[in-house]
């Protein structure tokens, strides 16, 4: 007797847990066709229903993140840096299932998805090792005129709202979300539109590998639809545009001046507007990433004699 | 069909009605055990089905606008720690006086409650404004004192200027059985509201409903409390769990719209703790609604005991009137300062 498929259903990543969409809505996920083969007319293959997140799903990460925020930043820059490095092994122990959900993702050849995760880990890992030694490249002591030290240090920023890339549907997504988690931030990302499963499959090697619930929210679904909301929403404190290059109707003036309403920091793609473009993943990052979302505090402290 | 609204007698002689509606000449306990038994048992299931669907109404924007204004209104700014400072009462009162000082057309809320030594101190800022000093008395939470002591606690808020009391019942002596000394409590603090110029602060009594156990008796206790002369009826201290849920307060909400049918009176509604969103305070509103009707639609008839809850509902306000979607950094920070 033929068995009966079990089909996996591809849902949000909020606060630790894995919630349908609010407004109970999904979306069908095709392959991508072949860049390897010669191009065949046969229709996209479907690869299976994902959530298709809300402006309220949207407001529940946010509010996820915020109240996971300051117990991540209070964590050990050493403890931090462990946990990153536990998702890298994860990610590692799922390498099949990220293989092939590249490979249809991003119509890879098998050769070229390998590839593309075992970057993806190797990451992962990179910025795992830097959650203890970035702040003492990017503080100090300072010089002063005067009987006081003066000691600048690295905070993380808050909670950060993250287009993923649209392209790159692993790789991409981890060189945007690492270095924002790596500092004690806490992230909400909307995946890609058309390339949602490798970030869902992601979130459950988060889910298993003790990073704290909430500290990052995915949602599946459409930048154009979601983005307004986190831009504009008060309790964000940054938002990364990066996957605004190639979304489909995401107004990019809107987006900037909502963001401005409330001071966010924005980190925008390589470009102008439609001109936009996404990085290179495959080159080795500088640690930009990582200083775009971290704030300066500087101390004044008398010196004694 | 609408019986008038108006306040219970402070010069009521509760004894002498409880007789009138019980049908006895003597007020003794097994009359009132077998009135308070002859009431119809609550159907759990039901009870509970009802409360849910009542709670997946849909409210569309406008009506929500209007729901939060008059949630807003009708919140006991709550706080009962053992570490309340006087600043904190200050602030907690200030935050009453203007709740988000953003937008001006913030609707204040009802009352501030506090304990009963914080009354002066609450007087002080909130003075004439029109927000109200609820104090809680009768050896809150636990009611466990002597009815000397009980009394005293009273008399000693409504001397500082309470206007509104918030009494615990014996809930021992009520799930023993013996309901006639939760009366005489009842009617006893009623008594020592009474200010000396006559006037009288009004009494709302706490059943704990978390400790009642089953609805038949919050039913019973809700019919207790108003017969022996109760403002309001409230469901919970707030230190125990379960605190106000949807289904205790259409219960009561039941009994305060029966007793209107049967006395003429009005009786407030107050559940207190556990309610801490926007959301939910607008599920207790449409139950209101649905159950009491629209005269409980006041603060002077309906209040929601909470603390956090103003906070969310100050955010969703400011959803509405900014079209976006706020965040703590924009409300007043009344949490106690753990920081010296």
């Amino acid at each position: 007797m033929a068995r009966v498929d079990v089909k996996k259903t591809y849902k949000l990543y909020i606060g630790g847990k894995f919630p349908r969409s609010e407004s109970g809505r999904s979306y069908e996920v095709y392959a991508a066709p072949s860049t390897t083969r010669r191009p065949r007319t046969e229709p996209p293959r479907f690869l299976a229903n994902a959530a298709q997140g809300s402006r309220k799903d949207a407001r529940d990460a946010v509010t996820a993140a915020r109240a996971a925020q300051p117990g991540w930043a209070g964590a050990t820059a050493y403890n931090r840096g462990q946990v990153l490095y536990r998702v890298a092994e994860v990610m590692e122990s799922r390498r099949p299932q990220l293989v092939q959900e590249v490979r249809d993702a991003e119509g890879l050849s098998p050769a070229a998805a390998e590839a593309v995760v075992s970057q993806a880990i190797d990451r992962w890992v990179w910025y795992a090792g830097w959650s203890d030694k970035y702040v003492q490249i990017l503080g100090g002591l300072n010089p002063v005129a005067g009987p006081y030290f003066n000691i600048s240090a690295s905070e993380p920023t808050g909670v950060v709202a993250v287009l993923a890339p649209q392209g790159s549907s692993l790789l991409g997504l981890v060189s945007v979300l690492a270095p924002i988690i790596v500092s004690g931030n806490a992230a909400v990302v909307v995946t890609s539109a058309d390339r949602p499963l490798p970030a869902i499959t992601l979130a459950e090697c988060l889910a298993t590998s003790d990073v704290p619930g909430g500290v990052v929210n995915i949602i599946s679904g459409k930048a154009s639809e979601i983005a307004p909301w986190l831009a504009s929403h008060r309790d964000v404190n940054a938002i990364d545009l990066c996957g605004a290059a190639d979304a489909d109707g995401v107004d990019w003036a809107a987006l900037e001046e909502a963001s401005a309403d409330n001071l966010k920091r924005v980190l925008r793609p390589a470009g102008e507007g439609a001109g936009a473009v996404e990085p290179d993943w495959s080159q080795t990052p500088d640690l930009s990433r990582l200083t775009a979302f971290l704030e300066t505090k500087t101390v004044w402290h008398p010196k004694g004699r | 069909m609408n019986t008038p609204a108006t306040d219970v007698d402070s010069t009521l002689d509760a004894t002498a009605r409880a007789r009138d509606l019980v049908g006895v000449s003597r007020l003794t306990n097994s009359a009132l055990t077998g009135w308070l038994h002859g009431l119809p048992g609550v159907d759990q299931v039901g009870c509970e089905a009802r409360a849910a669907g009542l709670g997946t109404r849909s409210i569309k924007t406008t009506s929500k606008a209007w729901a939060i204004d008059l949630a807003i209104s009708m919140i006991d700014l709550t706080t009962l720690e053992g570490a309340d400072t006087r600043g904190r009462v200050r602030g907690l009162a200030a935050k009453a006086l203007l709740p988000d000082p953003s937008d001006l057309s913030t609707p204040r809320p009802a009352a501030v409650c506090v304990y009963g030594d914080m009354v002066t101190t609450a007087k002080e800022v909130l003075g004439d404004s029109g927000v109200k000093v609820a104090a809680v008395a009768t050896a809150f939470p636990s009611g466990r004192a002597s009815m000397a002591v009980k009394l005293a606690d009273t008399q000693d808020a409504v001397r500082a200027g309470a206007d509104e009391i918030d009494m615990v019942i014996d809930r021992g002596a009520f799930l023993s059985g013996d309901y006639l000394t939760v009366f005489h409590q009842i009617a006893e603090v009623k008594k020592a509201c009474v200010r000396a110029d006559g006037s009288a602060a009004r009494l709302k009594v706490i059943m704990e409903t978390g400790e009642l156990v089953t609805y038949d008796n919050v039913r019973r206790a809700s019919w207790l409390s108003m017969l022996a002369g109760g403002d309001f009826i409230k469901t919970s201290t707030g230190k125990i769990q379960p605190a106000a849920t949807l289904p205790v307060t259409l219960i009561m909400l039941e009994a305060v719209r029966d007793w209107r049918d049967l006395t003429g009176t009005m009786v407030g509604v107050k559940p207190a703790g556990g309610i801490k969103t926007s959301k939910d305070a607008i599920k207790f509103l449409v139950t209101v609604h649905e159950i009491a009707g629209e005269d409980w639609l006041d603060n002077h008839w309906f209040r929601f005991g909470a603390s956090s809850l103003l906070n969310d509902l100050l955010l969703q306000r400011q959803r509405m009137t900014t079209g976006a979607y706020s965040g703590a950094n924009y409300i007043a920070d009344d949490s106690p300062s753990t920081a010296y």
